[in-house]
């Protein structure tokens, strides 16, 4: 799960690491009074999950309350890349004499956590890693020793940074680090990681993607969860606990095991389709999931066919099939069909499927994942021609 | 020979009183795997069908010589469980657990590297590993898979989707192709096990002829394999990666699918493997043509 700035600096907040003084609102009037908290001059920062907010206009400084209302009435609605902003971080603004990189990650080669710090902050890190690489220190750490105070500072001495400001970078990189194993996070991230013209360091912006395995130990994380923003497809998947992921196509997925779903997304592209969506069914398959599925799926305007791609391991293939026949009674369908059911009790299941009176124009079961690839391929190309045919006929 | 287990393994099972260590400790133990014990915390002296269950591993391992442990206990416990087996000198751990978080699952390897060296983790996050024929721990459906022969040739698999390992595992028994020992090293960011471990040992293996590899997008795993395969395997192989479709930045599913920044993409996965020689398929089905391709040379 990928946090806002606001609360990522919340997040950091929690475990010591300084931010500027600031809050998030919603609206303009929230917005000065966020400002008239923090004090003059603020920044007004639009709150989108998308780079470049600076040069779409949704970063500005306002030195007065009338000019947060127009800065705030502004970034507010605005559209950054297609991410409609919905609220603003207001931040007393802060003098800058440097500008540096911090974060921490999993490197999953060499197992161990990557520290990555650079004098040249300020700008996207990847940029520096190519024009300028020297200037970023990398530094892997054992999980199970952690960063000390000593290695953090060699870190940054290494790194180049101001003298004046090695012993608060050096404090900063353990807290961090706390932040990123305690917290849970795929990523933490400092860009900029500010020296001020005072000496003090701070945190100017935040990145911070939390691994939704560690939830369990995380209540505070609730709150995260209801900002989190998926399309209304990926919310309802949700609410039924399925591992859905909205796609463009026009080919409905239901399949058993991510590897499975991926795979199956592969072949429909492989025959000349577009699913529109990766759903992992898990390793049940009964017919309550089985309907939860079917349902999303459904809600989905764009689907034309279904491809159902389960592959009997533990999952008994007459299970899935009576999963299916019960859940068809319980949903009723706009698209077809088309089902490759393979592996442990593959025959009873097809049998279960062949008798149970659905029409064809509704089923249809296919041997390999290729052959039902074609099929739902072909059924959802024939569905698009008919749409359009209808709607030309409306037009008309 | 079969890599990592055989049919004198010696396998407990953590959280054999659960729903799903009863359920996949008693398949296994039908397959014909030696299911000598299983470990509960406080329930130590009942039994589950017969086989006795422990308090700790110390105690099944003293009692039993178990030198190999399934772990089917839920995430919160299963980094303690992973550790508690490996101190009590189990070598060989398969934890099929999936949702451990990614701090633990380091934690966890970094320390069976440093404390335990001759402690193998398969998994977390996997489906297990199968021998046909001489030992099943975890949760494949033994009957899918196709017994090896005497004179092969016969194919080791490794996989690190659960569903593609059957996949793999179907497509050659539906060629009557003989399999070795299928290993899934499962899909989470850290797995205990890599394709490189596994490919050393099919390598060495005598009664594995040629290997299929099962990769998915995400993390730089194939692209290291690739170079190990280039410079160390000489059976033939074949392989298949998953995920040519996925969106960037969105896990697909597993923890450690997700592409990012253009890296960990299936295209250059399948790009590293051509160049070490592996011919790879565009679907689970092709990359088992292109081994009944390969073994009808052999």
């Amino acid at each position: 799960m990928d946090l806002f700035e606001y609360q990522g600096k919340q997040y950091f907040a929690r475990y010591d690491i300084p931010v500027s003084p600031g809050d998030v609102a919603y609206t303009v009037d929230e917005a000065v009074a966020a400002a008239e908290m923090a004090g003059y001059p603020v920044v007004v920062k639009a709150q989108v999950q998308v780079g470049g907010r600076g040069k779409a206009g949704g970063i500005k400084l306002a030195d007065n309350a009338d000019e947060v209302r127009l800065h705030a009435g502004n970034i507010l609605g605005m559209d950054i890349k297609g991410h409609l902003v919905k609220r603003v971080w207001v931040e007393h603004a802060s003098d800058i004499s440097k500008e540096y990189y911090a974060s921490y990650s999993l490197d999953r080669g060499a197992k161990k956590h990557l520290l990555m710090l650079s004098a040249e902050g300020g700008v996207e890190i990847e940029a520096v890693a190519v024009s300028n690489p020297d200037a970023i220190v990398l530094l892997h750490i054992d999980p199970v020793d952690g960063i000390s105070l000593a290695t953090a500072r060699d870190a940054a001495v290494r790194a180049d940074i101001d003298a004046e400001a090695v012993d608060g970078v050096a404090e900063m990189l353990v807290k961090l680090y706390d932040c990123f194993t305690r917290g849970d996070c795929d990523l933490a991230e400092i860009n900029p990681l500010i020296l001020r013209p005072d000496g003090g360091v701070h945190a100017l912006d935040a990145k911070v993607s939390l691994d939704n395995n560690a939830a369990f130990r995380h209540p505070e994380w609730d709150e995260f969860r209801a900002t989190e923003e998926l399309d209304e497809r990926e919310q309802l998947a949700r609410t039924h606990d399925l591992q859905y992921i909205g796609l463009e196509g026009s080919v409905g997925i239901i399949a058993n095991g991510a590897g499975l779903a991926m795979s199956t997304l592969d072949v429909v592209n492989q025959v000349g389709g577009a699913a529109s969506n990766f759903l992992d069914i898990g390793g049940g398959a009964n017919a309550d999931m089985m309907t939860a599925a079917l349902e999303v799926i459904n809600s989905d305007q764009s689907v034309k066919s279904i491809f159902i791609n389960i592959f009997g391991g533990i999952t008994r293939g007459e299970e899935v099939a009576k999963g299916i026949v019960e859940a068809l009674r319980r949903v009723e369908l706009r698209a077809p069909i088309v089902i490759r059911l393979d592996g442990t009790n593959a025959e009873e299941g097809r049998s279960i499927l062949a008798n149970a009176g659905i029409p064809e124009s509704k089923l249809t079961s296919k041997p390999t994942m290729l052959e039902a690839a074609r099929a739902a391929v072909a059924l959802a190309k024939l569905g698009e021609a008919s749409a359009e045919l209808s709607t030309n006929e409306r037009s008309n | 020979m079969a890599i990592f287990v055989n049919a004198e393994t010696k396998v407990i099972v953590q959280g054999l009183t659960g729903g799903q260590g009863k359920y996949h400790g008693l398949r296994n133990q039908a397959y014909g795997t030696q299911v000598v014990g299983g470990v509960t915390p406080g329930k130590g002296g009942s039994d589950v069908e017969g086989i006795p269950v422990f308090n700790s591993v110390a105690e099944a391992v003293a009692a039993t010589g178990a030198t190999a442990s399934f772990i089917a206990v839920p995430p919160k416990a299963a980094s303690a469980a992973i550790l508690e087996a490996a101190a009590a000198g189990i070598g060989f751990i398969v934890c099929i657990t999936e949702g451990i978080p990614a701090q633990d699952e380091a934690k966890v390897f970094n320390t069976l590297l440093r404390d335990y060296p001759n402690t193998r983790l398969l998994g977390p996050n996997c489906p297990g590993i199968i021998s046909p024929g001489k030992c099943n721990i975890g949760i494949t459906a033994g009957e899918i898979a196709q017994l090896p022969t005497a004179s092969g040739p016969n194919v080791g698999i490794v996989s690190r989707s659960g569903t593609l390992t059957y996949q793999a595992l179907y497509e050659l028994k539906q060629r009557g192709i003989g399999v070795s020992t299928c290993v899934g090293i499962g899909g989470d960011p850290v797995p205990g096990t890599n394709f490189i471990d596994c490919l050393k040992e099919f390598q060495a293996d005598p009664e594995t002829h040629a290997i299929i590899m099962i990769g998915e997008i995400g993390g730089s795993a194939e692209e290291e394999a690739a170079e190990f395969i280039k410079a160390n395997v000489t059976k033939p192989m074949s392989a298949y990666i998953a995920g040519v479709t996925a969106p960037e930045g969105k896990k697909m599913g597993h923890a450690g699918a997700i592409t990012s920044g253009g890296k960990g993409t299936a295209q250059g996965k399948m790009d590293a493997l051509r160049a070490a020689g592996v011919k790879v398929g565009l679907n689970p089905t092709e990359a088992g043509d292109l081994m009944a391709e390969i073994v009808a040379t052999l």
